[in-house]
């Protein structure tokens, strides 16, 4: 493990195997530590390190993915420790803000009561704390496309369902412990469902893949049954 | 050209060498699970190391090829023959026409490789052929195959051209013909009981110093909850000092995760591209095809090098692989 200062920040590098370097900001989620690695993933996408294959950006980490015959852990470790000292932040105005409409409660958001009476609060209470917030796009992970959204207020958070379910439907909105996130694809899960979008988060024909990227800013649009299928018909 | 499925198999998937550059979008990597039988085939039926061939699970399906072509199975020996006869392994064979390959009784590791000169050709998605099981995506429909499907076959490359024209050459009525000499297989270092080498992982100091020793002295067995995505392990309980959240991030082919039951899980082809859990070690790369021959079932050591070790280890076998293919290429 080495300990160096990159762009005004001390972090954190270690090896991931053969050709994987991981670097830690941090160990806990917050926004300065975020805009640093998004900051530090824009700097890498503009100006490739040689032999560098791809990055996963993630809660405090970046880790970066190398052809060992281009480069090797030191070399990069050299290559990051020149970085500019004011390595550009990427800031929150300068991502834009997406809003994901969804449909809350009733088959598309079977757990929404349960959150609910967690709280004694009544589902409009959860509607309104789920869409009235701005998230964060920290990571996506899990499954193609699924964004760990972070932001959420606490007066909703609610731990996972004790036995996952088997099956979820695409575009299930839902809610873990203090985070929330979009299941793009069908899979199984054990998140508590309040709704579902009829958007399609992860476009496989499409560059990038993915409807939502790390650092965006999403916001959700409470919809009706009605406009749901009106705009899943639109999308197909 | 095509190759038609007769019969499906147990778990036969379109494979590459996966699905690279994407996993900052959450796309899984999949990929074949023995990256060195396929890159060894390929040579030997004149492809690129990366053209997509089928990787082939223990119960192997029956397929039938509509032309003359040049084929080569690599990785688990489960018993392939052609018109009945066993076809020899890591070496290009010559088909005729018409032929039949099907599989019998496995004898020797979980997946076999099968080459074809020109490479399946299946649609690239996002940069690679492999299918993507958890996603449903790319390979053959997002799928393992079933009776009747075609997967279509690319151009076969000149030297596949010259050796399928000298291989025919020297047959009667025969289905199939090979060469004498064989190509690759002891570089596979597979093994029945295997000691898999790792580079201690970003959590191994999380461990008490007695599950520390434990995992790098007992034996483990490979659990039936395994598959393309993981190797579950069953075995001792691995402890940490005291429990601690760890946030989502990268893992990679051969992360050795610890969940909460103490029991370790090798993260393999279909990995999600993150996870949560405490990593104790990662299993160097020159090792991973041995492992993914392992049924479940089979035992497993695990034993520490360095870093620098599993570089040369790595760097040696990659110098190997290349000296392979320049002599392939001059026989």
């Amino acid at each position: 493990m080495v300990n160096l200062d990159l762009g005004g920040a001390s972090v954190e590098i270690f090896p991931l195997g053969e050709s994987g370097l991981v670097v830690r900001f941090g160990e806990t989620i917050n926004l300065t530590v975020h805009h640093r690695i998004c900051g530090l993933a824009a700097y890498l996408t503009e100006f490739p390190l040689p032999g560098v294959i791809e990055f996963v950006p993630a809660y405090t980490t970046l880790t970066i993915y190398y052809d060992l015959w281009k480069t090797s852990f030191e070399v990069l470790a050299e290559g990051l420790k020149s970085l500019p000292l004011n390595l550009p932040e990427a800031r929150a105005a300068d991502r834009p803000l997406i809003e994901i409409p969804v449909c809350y409660g009733g088959e598309f958001g079977p757990d929404l009561e349960y959150v609910a009476q967690q709280y004694s609060l009544t589902t409009d209470d959860v509607i309104e704390i789920h869409s009235s917030v701005t998230y964060r796009v920290y990571l996506i992970g899990f499954a193609p496309g699924f964004p760990y959204l972070g932001g959420m207020s606490t007066r909703i958070a609610t731990p996972r369902r004790e036995s996952p379910r088997l099956s979820i439907p695409a575009g299930s909105v839902g809610i873990a412990g203090e985070q929330t996130g979009v299941y793009p694809l069908e899979t199984p899960g054990g998140w508590q469902l309040i709704g579902c979008t009829p958007w399609k988060l992860f476009l496989p024909e499409q560059t990038p893949p993915t409807r939502l990227t790390v650092g965006d800013q999403v916001r959700f649009r409470p919809i009706t049954h009605e406009t749901f299928i009106q705009l899943r018909n639109d999308s197909q | 050209m095509s190759l038609r499925v007769l019969r499906a198999g147990m778990l036969t998937t379109v494979q590459d060498l996966g699905r690279t550059g994407f996993q900052q979008y959450g796309v899984i990597v999949s990929g074949v699970m023995d990256s060195l039988s396929l890159r060894i085939a390929n040579l030997l039926v004149g492809n690129p190391q990366q053209a997509a061939g089928l990787e082939i699970t223990l119960m192997g399906p029956t397929l039938l090829f509509e032309q003359d072509t040049l084929i080569a199975i690599t990785g688990a020996d489960l018993s392939p023959r052609i018109n009945q006869q066993l076809v020899p392994a890591w070496r290009p064979v010559w088909v005729r026409a018409g032929s039949q390959l099907d599989f019998g009784a496995p004898r020797f590791g979980c997946r076999a490789c099968l080459s074809i000169a020109g490479g399946i050709d299946v649609p690239l998605v996002m940069n690679s052929r492999s299918t993507c099981l958890p996603a449903q995506l790319g390979g053959y429909r997002g799928r393992s195959l079933l009776m009747d499907d075609s997967l279509p076959v690319g151009s076969a490359s000149p030297q596949a051209i010259q050796r399928i024209r000298h291989l025919a050459k020297a047959v009667s009525d025969q289905s199939m013909s090979s060469v004498t000499w064989l190509a690759g297989m002891d570089l596979a270092n597979y093994a029945k009981e295997p000691t898999i080498r790792v580079i201690p992982g970003s959590q191994y100091d999380w461990f008490t110093a007695a599950s520390q020793k434990t995992f790098l002295s007992e034996t483990f067995c490979i659990s039936p909850q395994s598959d393309r995505m993981g190797f579950r392990l069953s075995g001792p309980v691995l402890q940490q000092q005291k429990p601690r959240e760890l946030l989502s991030e990268a893992v990679t082919f051969g992360t050795i995760q610890v969940p909460a039951d103490g029991h370790p899980i090798i993260l393999m082809a279909d990995r999600p591209t993150t996870g949560g859990y405490a990593k104790i070690a990662q299993v160097i790369a020159v090792d991973l095809p041995v492992l993914a021959q392992m049924k479940p079932g089979s035992k497993v050591r695990f034993q520490a090098i360095t870093l620098e070790a599993a570089r040369q280890e790595f760097r040696s076998r990659e110098v190997q692989i290349d000296r392979l293919r320049c002599g392939i290429a001059l026989n």
